[in-house]
Formats: structure tokens, C-alpha cells, sequence
């Protein structure tokens, strides 16, 4: 490193503006990383808190292999079916529909989940009190935006509900999610023309379980919660656009950076066959100038951590954005491994050096 | 001490093959300096590149501080480059981001040290700096050095692994008479002091009184003169 600070030194300027370029792409990648958490999470969260082993959903229409919320209806048939078989421990049906909650002259959009009356609640969110018939537990945008709290009523489809709670918000496709009975959620949709038994079943299973056994005799679909979550429309269309926009900006940035230290690299080569003629080892020189590449990425992916954290903890109340190690630390992490790679490209110059040319005498 | 013995080499040019050193042979004593002269492209570079173990010839025999050269791997020629031989090369060569006094570190420190070996190879380095006349010069980085003070922190840093061997590449050629009758002095005075073996190419024939051997190259072929006959021709 001994070359390398004092290049850093003497070429400041050159150095800041690939480190400013640096720092401007994790804050690009940073920000879009938590970006896609905070949709995916407005997508997907409460089917994530669900806590079930498997999701089952009714056997995909002819013709589409995947199962969708959308399309899904479980009938009660289908529900013992999964009850009774071995290895399962509870199947617990789900209603899943979106509607707009009115109170007065106020409307709000939300996905109602309907959960069984007779079963314990472990579809809620942990501690929270399950509603009886005729209530409603609402997520707190949606009571914020109805002017609602405990106590009041909202309707739906005709029926009117008591707010039983108001707890922190759970998402489905972008919409907070209001919990009520199953019967009431059945009602509801007989009233709006829609008469559904459930949407899904949130199963948990023993070692034991044979989910495809099961879903061959229940003519149903079932999917580890994980894989489950592309069942979601809204989730599988943002995730894989907003994905392939981070990947791309990892790529750019190895690219960009490889790019840089190539150039610089290839305008040091007389100098670097000034050394090795002068006895310096090939492996010293790309210590060396491996080196300058980290402390580079390390100043500029720092500067642009700590920028997006602030521009993060700005937007997070305009925009869905997540703010976690997750997505601030990892892609930083990504960038400089893949900074790191990019620089190796520029070792070329090094390793291929001829310290005779420092001579300049002819080959 | 070097010695060249019936040295032939050649290199591709298109799809001719030139010979650049043509059964060279020589040697150079310790505390003993000489120079060599010819024409450009008469392949004085190329002998002073297999000097220095830079590169090898294809056939002949070549020792170098006693060590042979012939058939050495690249790092194996790396590493007597370092421990025996000092260059002094045509242009300085120095690095622009570094201080004078880290012109002379700079081999030392990327080999990376202690922090005691690191402060004596600063002091050794100034004593160097302070010997070819730049004490107060240490921190200078190359451009705001003169060319003649340039070359003297070549040399001084040719100097800095205390080589048996010393290289030199016309170290006058972008200096003017009188600084570089200045620059020759020191490399004589450094070659007696320190009992160096050194080679150096010139163009500038004024020098050669005061060499102990001259050494004319013509088409890759080298042959000795009387330094006061070289001045004459």
C-alpha cells in the first residue's frame, strides 16, 4: 500500500471523483434495494406472518401451472381432506379478498383475511386479540385514513363492523390488511356477488406430512410460504422487474469500476515497469494496487451507505422503503466484492508489464 | 563484478531476426567503471539490458555479482535485479506521487517492514539524498525538482540496496554540459567509494577520459578502445 496512499494523495482529485462515482451507485443500489424490500414487504408481509408450513391453494384452472390468490377458492371438502390427512397439525381456511372499507363519508382500500371464528387466531399477528362476529381488527393507515379507532364501525359490502382493534399494519398487494371472521368474510363476499368458502389454507405440518399425497386427493396446489408468495400477482410482476434493475446496477458498477482502475492502471504501467525493473516482486505490485481499489470502494461505498441511510430515513414516510442491514449492508457488501472483481481486471497491466521497457531497450 | 562472454542476442523483427548483441564480450571490475558507445540502435540498450538481468541472451555466458544469469526464472532475475544490481536509467524515471526520500524507500516499504527496518531505511535514504547533494530536498516530489536533480535521485536510488553492480543508461542526455560532467563525477566517486562494478552507455564523448574502459558497440559487435583514442574518434 505503500504506492498506492501516496497515488491517492497526489492524484486527490482523480480519486474522489470514482470514489463520488462509487458512492452515487450505492446510493442508486441502496436505495432501490430498500426500495424493493419496503414494496415487497407492502406485497407480501402478512401472508409472511401467516406463520403456516405450506399455503394451499385450489388446483390451478386447466391449462396455468402455478396457483394463484386471485383464482384460488378452497371448499370445505378440500379443508377436511387436508385436516384429516397424517402429519398435519391445523388447517386453518383464509379468506383473501381487497375491498374499500367506508366510514361515513370515508373509504379506504384494504384486503380483508377472514380466519376461522372456531379456530385460536394464529393467523393474526402475535398478541393481538382475534375478532368475534361482527368485528373487524384494522391495520393503523387504514383507520388513520377512515378517522376510525377502537369502538367504531366500518362497513363492508353492506355489513357494518365494530373495530375491535387497531394494530400495526400487515400488507397484502400493497393494500394494509383488515382481519374479521370467517363467516363474516363469507358473508361479505356472498354480498358483493362473490360467495367464496376461503381463499387458501395456511397449513403446519409434521415431518410426517406428505403434502403432495394430500394435494392429489384434495385436488389443491400447496407451496412453502416462500414460493407461495409469487402466487401474489402484484409481488410477481414488481419483484422481477425491480430485481433485474438491481442486478443490472451491480453489473454497471463492476463494470464502471473495472473500467476506471483499468485506465488509470494502464497510465501507471511505465511506472510499474520502473519498479519491477527495479526488483519490486509482481505480487507486491498487485497487493498494491488491489489495495487502492478497496480503499476507494471502501471510502465511496461508505459515503454512499451513510447517504442512503439519511435519504432512506427521509423517504421512508412517503415511500415504502426498508432500512435494515439487509438492505443497506449487503448490497454495500455486494458492491465492493464486485468492485474488488472489477479491479482484478485491471491487474492485466500489472502482471503483463515489462520491466524492460523501463530500460527502453527494443524486445 | 560483470562478466559478458561470447554474448549473442536476438530478437523478431517482422519476419527478419536482428541481432542485437553479436558475441559480446566484457568485463568490468570492482570500483572500476565502464563506458560504452555507438550509435543509436547499435545495441548498446539491449547489452545493458542483459546486464542487468532484464533479459537474456540466447547463447554466450553472463555473470553478475557472481551470480549466473543464464537460465534464471523471472523472479529468480527479479531478485538479483534487487539484492545486486542498482540501474540508473536515461530518463530519472521517478514516480510523480512520490517524495525524493520515497523514491529510495519505495522498494524497501513494498516488500513491507517493521517499523524499525522502516525507519532505517529513512535514514538511509536521506544519508543517500545527502550524499549526491540534495540534503533539504527530501520531500521534493519530482516535479518540483530540477533535471539534474531529478538524475541525482536516480542514482541515489540505484544505490539505496547497496548493489555490487551498478547500471547506467546515459544518465547525461537531458542535462547540459555542466551538469552533466556533475552527474558523471558522482557515478566515478560512488564507483571508487562503494567498489562497484559499473556499466554505463553514453553519447557524450567528453566523459570518456575519465572512464576505465571504453567499450565501442557497432551493429551489435563491442570492441575495446583506448578511452583517450575513443575522445579522438
Amino acid at each position: 500500500m505503500f504506492v498506492a496512499w501516496r497515488e491517492i494523495r497526489f492524484a486527490r482529485g482523480r480519486f474522489v471523483l470514482i470514489g463520488s462515482v462509487v458512492a452515487l451507485i450505492t446510493i442508486l443500489v441502496g436505495f432501490l434495494t430498500g426500495l424493493t424490500a419496503g414494496l415487497a414487504g407492502q406485497n407480501v408481509s402478512a401472508v409472511m406472518g401467516l406463520g403456516a408450513d405450506r399455503i394451499v391453494f385450489s388446483a390451478p384452472a386447466h391449462g396455468e401451472s402455478d396457483p394463484s390468490f386471485g383464482d384460488s377458492s378452497i371448499t370445505p371438502e378440500q379443508a377436511s381432506t387436508w385436516s384429516d390427512a397424517a402429519g398435519v397439525n391445523t388447517a386453518e381456511p383464509l379468506g383473501i379478498s381487497q375491498t374499500r372499507l367506508s366510514a361515513g363519508e370515508r373509504r379506504s382500500p384494504a384486503a380483508l383475511f377472514g380466519v376461522s371464528s372456531a379456530g385460536t387466531h394464529t393467523l393474526l399477528p402475535e398478541g393481538v386479540p382475534g375478532p368475534h362476529s361482527g368485528e373487524i381488527v384494522l391495520g393503523t393507515s387504514v383507520a388513520k385514513t377512515l378517522g376510525v379507532s377502537t369502538g367504531a364501525t366500518v362497513g363492508a359490502f353492506g355489513l357494518d363492523l365494530r373495530v375491535s382493534a387497531v394494530i400495526d399494519d400487515a400488507w397484502y398487494a400493497h393494500s394494509s390488511v383488515a382481519w374479521l371472521t370467517l363467516p363474516d368474510w363469507q358473508e361479505a363476499m356472498a354480498r358483493g356477488g362473490q360467495p367464496a368458502w376461503a381463499t387458501v389454507l395456511a397449513v403446519s405440518l409434521t415431518d410426517a406430512a406428505q403434502p403432495d399425497a394430500i394435494d392429489a386427493a384434495a385436488h389443491t396446489a400447496s407451496r412453502a410460504p416462500l414460493p407461495a408468495l409469487l402466487s401474489i400477482e402484484s409481488f410477481r410482476s414488481e419483484i422481477g422487474s425491480l430485481l433485474l434493475i438491481v442486478g443490472m446496477l451491480f453489473g454497471i458498477s463492476a463494470l464502471v469500476i473495472g473500467a476506471f482502475f483499468t485506465v488509470w492502471t494502464i497510465q501507471r504501467a511505465p511506472d510499474i515497469a520502473v519498479l519491477k525493473a527495479l526488483g519490486a516482486r509482481t505480487g507486491r505490485l498487485v497487493r498494491d494496487t488491489l489495495g487502492q481499489a478497496l480503499v476507494v470502494l471502501l471510502a465511496g461505498v461508505g459515503v454512499g451507505m451513510l447517504a442512503t441511510i439519511g435519504l432512506g430515513l427521509l423517504a421512508g414516510s412517503a415511500v415504502p422503503f426498508v432500512l435494515s442491514p439487509a438492505t443497506i449492508a449487503l448490497p454495500a457488501l455486494g458492491l465492493i466484492i464486485l468492485g474488488l472483481i472489477g479491479g482484478a481486471f485491471a491487474l492485466r497491466p500489472v502482471l503483463r508489464s515489462d520491466p524492460l521497457a523501463a530500460l527502453g531497450a527494443p524486445r | 563484478m560483470i562478466e559478458l562472454n561470447d554474448v549473442t542476442l536476438t530478437f523478431p523483427d517482422g519476419e527478419r531476426t536482428v541481432t542485437a548483441v553479436d558475441h559480446a564480450s566484457l568485463t568490468v571490475p570492482p570500483g572500476s567503471i565502464t563506458a560504452i558507445i555507438g550509435a543509436s540502435g547499435s545495441g548498446k540498450s539491449s547489452l545493458l539490458a542483459v546486464a542487468s538481468a532484464l533479459i537474456q541472451p540466447d547463447s554466450g555466458a553472463v555473470h553478475v555479482a557472481g551470480v549466473d544469469l543464464m537460465g534464471l526464472s523471472p523472479a529468480e532475475a527479479t531478485a538479483v535485479r534487487r539484492e545486486h544490481i542498482g540501474i540508473v536509467f536515461q530518463q530519472s524515471n521517478l514516480l510523480p506521487a512520490l517524495t525524493a526520500l520515497d523514491q529510495l524507500a519505495v522498494m524497501n516499504e513494498l516488500d513491507g517492514h517493521s517499523r524499525a527496518a522502516r525507519a532505517e531505511t529513512r535514514e538511509r535514504a536521506r544519508a543517500l539524498l545527502a550524499r549526491v547533494g540534495l540534503a533539504g530536498h527530501e520531500n521534493k516530489r519530482p516535479h518540483q525538482l530540477s533535471g539534474g536533480q531529478r538524475q541525482r535521485v536516480n542514482i541515489a536510488r540505484a544505490l539505496m540496496n547497496d548493489p555490487r553492480v551498478l547500471i547506467v543508461d546515459e544518465p547525461t542526455s537531458a542535462l547540459d554540459h555542466a551538469r552533466g560532467q556533475e552527474i558523471i563525477t558522482l557515478i566515478l566517486e560512488l564507483t571508487r567509494d562503494r567498489g562497484t562494478s559499473t556499466l554505463l552507455v553514453t553519447h557524450d564523448r567528453s566523459h570518456l577520459a575519465r572512464m576505465d574502459q571504453v567499450l565501442v558497440m557497432s551493429d551489435g559487435v563491442l570492441t575495446a578502445h583506448d578511452p583517450h583514442a575513443a575522445i579522438a574518434a
